[in-house]
């Protein structure tokens, strides 16, 4: 059941991922992207992350996805005008994305200390991921905090900046 | 219990809860109808069937039988897609509601919940958020400029009404340390109406960030900008048609129930009785199935009622008060109701 499953989502993040790229309509990529990301959540859900895939759900195929396709909205874009493209960059392309890849996967699989996940584990309550993220990995928490809080009145301050006077003079 | 068994079981429970949920749609419709008439002094529908109550049944009739105009300008793909996105998120988010006593199951099989998910909280709060895109794409889709301007509104509203509406339900699920609906039901349900989170909880400011979460969230009125018709024509469904305006008709309506299960469950104890223990536990089966389903129904009403009645009485927000009000007063309240909430718990 979990394999069928687990087939079945893949297969379906791999086809938007894909459809991502070959759309031409930036809207159309948009929603291929929310595929993914959905089917994402599913993959989560299947290790037994079920607060993951709450989470990824809610915050990437609900407020993020929705601020894109508000922003492509907004901006009416049209669509996506096709150049051929470089010879360099379709032979150079492709092997220098699988060696980046295989480095990576190499990486992350003969990393040490790194916890595993297998399809048929049980599923991972929020009380146990909330106690692991508030000892363990606090440091690494609140550093993140304050990251996206840098990041938040970095926006205030640059949305701010063109009508300074208008708000000065109210 | 086998795989077999399980999917049967589940489905009939599916079919089950659709088919009353869709009836509950449609009466809701004409609750508001017959409501604001009587608001306004009038009677409301009154002339099919007795007191207008088979007037659903021939507005339904109505929809499937006009005809269906898809204008040539509408990008198809999107433009079909997005009703059915719309109520498909409206009717699922049901799944995880419970409705009824949890002790009672038929060989292993809960009878009144669809599915008892451990983030049951998080899982309705996910499909609303996907629902979004239903109202999203249609306005684009439609390739008109009312359409697209209620969309825009629609989009820019439930980002940031979703902030206000997700932090006004983290002091409840503190409270019952939970993202468990049922858990969260039975942490209120030792002293009836002195132990729900909206009295002796103290959640009753968290109780009205939620409420008006939610009416901006389902667009209804006071909030009911994307469809505004003064001055949008009818907002993002303008270039729908027949079937497919009925569909975000009922999305519309269908998310008011959801919303008025999660406000009663997270708020106003769910299917526990409102005395508590003070009248005696009834003793045969069929009461003890069909009292807690008595309860829940008659909240969720209550709460639909009030829907009706703010629609009625208030007029509709300008959409810069719209937005001051969402980021400047009910934000930061639902943050200090969070850090109120959490040292009143550390105190205890």
């Amino acid at each position: 059941m979990h394999l069928i499953l687990f087939f079945l989502f893949a297969g379906l993040c791999l086809a938007g991922a894909i459809n991502l790229l070959l759309q031409s309509h930036p809207i159309n990529s948009a929603l291929s992207l929310i595929v993914v990301m959905t089917s994402l959540a599913v993959l989560y859900l299947l290790l037994g992350a079920e607060f993951l895939a709450a989470a990824q759900v809610i915050v990437y195929a609900g407020a993020v996805m929705v601020l894109f396709t508000f922003v492509i909205m907004l901006l009416n874009a049209g669509r996506e005008e096709r150049t051929l493209g470089s010879r360099v960059a379709l032979t150079l392309g492709f092997p220098a994305v699988a060696a980046i890849l295989a480095l990576l996967a190499t990486v992350i699989l003969k990393a040490e200390g790194l916890g595993r996940a297998a399809m048929q584990d049980g599923i991972t309550s929020t009380e146990e991921l909330s106690k692991i993220l508030f000892t363990n990995l606090l440091l690494p928490f609140e550093v993140t905090s304050v990251l996206i809080l840098i990041a938040i009145l970095g926006a205030v301050a640059l949305a701010r900046r063109g009508d300074g006077e208008r708000t000065a003079g109210k | 219990m086998t795989l077999l068994q399980f999917f049967l079981w589940s489905l009939l429970k599916v079919i089950v809860v659709t088919v009353i949920l869709l009836v509950g749609v449609a009466y809701t419709v004409l609750l508001e109808r017959k409501l604001v008439g009587r608001i306004q002094n009038r009677w409301g529908p009154s002339r099919v069937g007795p007191f207008g109550l088979l007037q659903p049944l021939v507005d339904g009739a109505k929809s499937f039988l006009k005809e269906d105009i898809i204008p040539t300008a509408v990008y198809r793909p999107l433009y079909l897609l997005a009703p059915m996105i719309a109520l498909g998120c409206a009717l699922i988010s049901i799944a995880v509601v419970p409705f009824g006593d949890p002790s009672i199951s038929f060989h292993g099989f809960h009878l009144f919940q669809i599915s008892d998910v451990n983030i049951g909280l998080l899982v309705i709060l996910g499909i609303t958020s996907i629902g979004v895109y239903g109202v999203a794409l249609a306005g684009w889709s439609s390739n008109n400029k009312y359409s697209l301007l209620g969309s825009l509104r629609s989009s820019a509203q439930l980002i940031s009404y979703e902030l206000a509406l997700g932090l006004s339900l983290v002091g409840v699920v503190m409270r019952a340390g939970s993202l468990n609906l049922r858990v969260i039901v039975e942490s209120q349900a030792s002293q009836g109406l002195l132990t729900w989170n909206l009295f002796g909880g103290l959640q009753c400011i968290a109780f009205f960030i939620y409420l008006m979460a939610a009416y901006a969230e389902t667009n209804r009125s006071p909030f009911d900008l994307p469809e505004a018709e003064s001055e949008l024509t009818a907002g993002y469904h303008t270039e729908y048609s027949s079937m497919k305006f009925a569909m975000f008709f009922m999305a519309e309506y269908a998310n008011m129930i959801t919303v008025g299960c999660v406000a009663t469950m997270l708020f106003l104890g769910g299917w526990t009785s409102p005395f508590g223990h003070l009248l005696p536990d009834p003793q045969s089966l069929i009461l003890r199935s069909v009292l807690p389903i008595f309860w829940f129904v008659l909240k969720v009403f209550s709460f639909l009622f009030l829907y009706v009645w703010v629609r009625g009485t208030l007029p509709r927000f300008r959409y810069d008060q719209l937005m001051n009000f969402g980021w400047r007063y009910l934000l930061p309240l639902a943050i200090l109701n969070i850090v109120g909430t959490s040292l009143w718990l550390a105190y205890k």
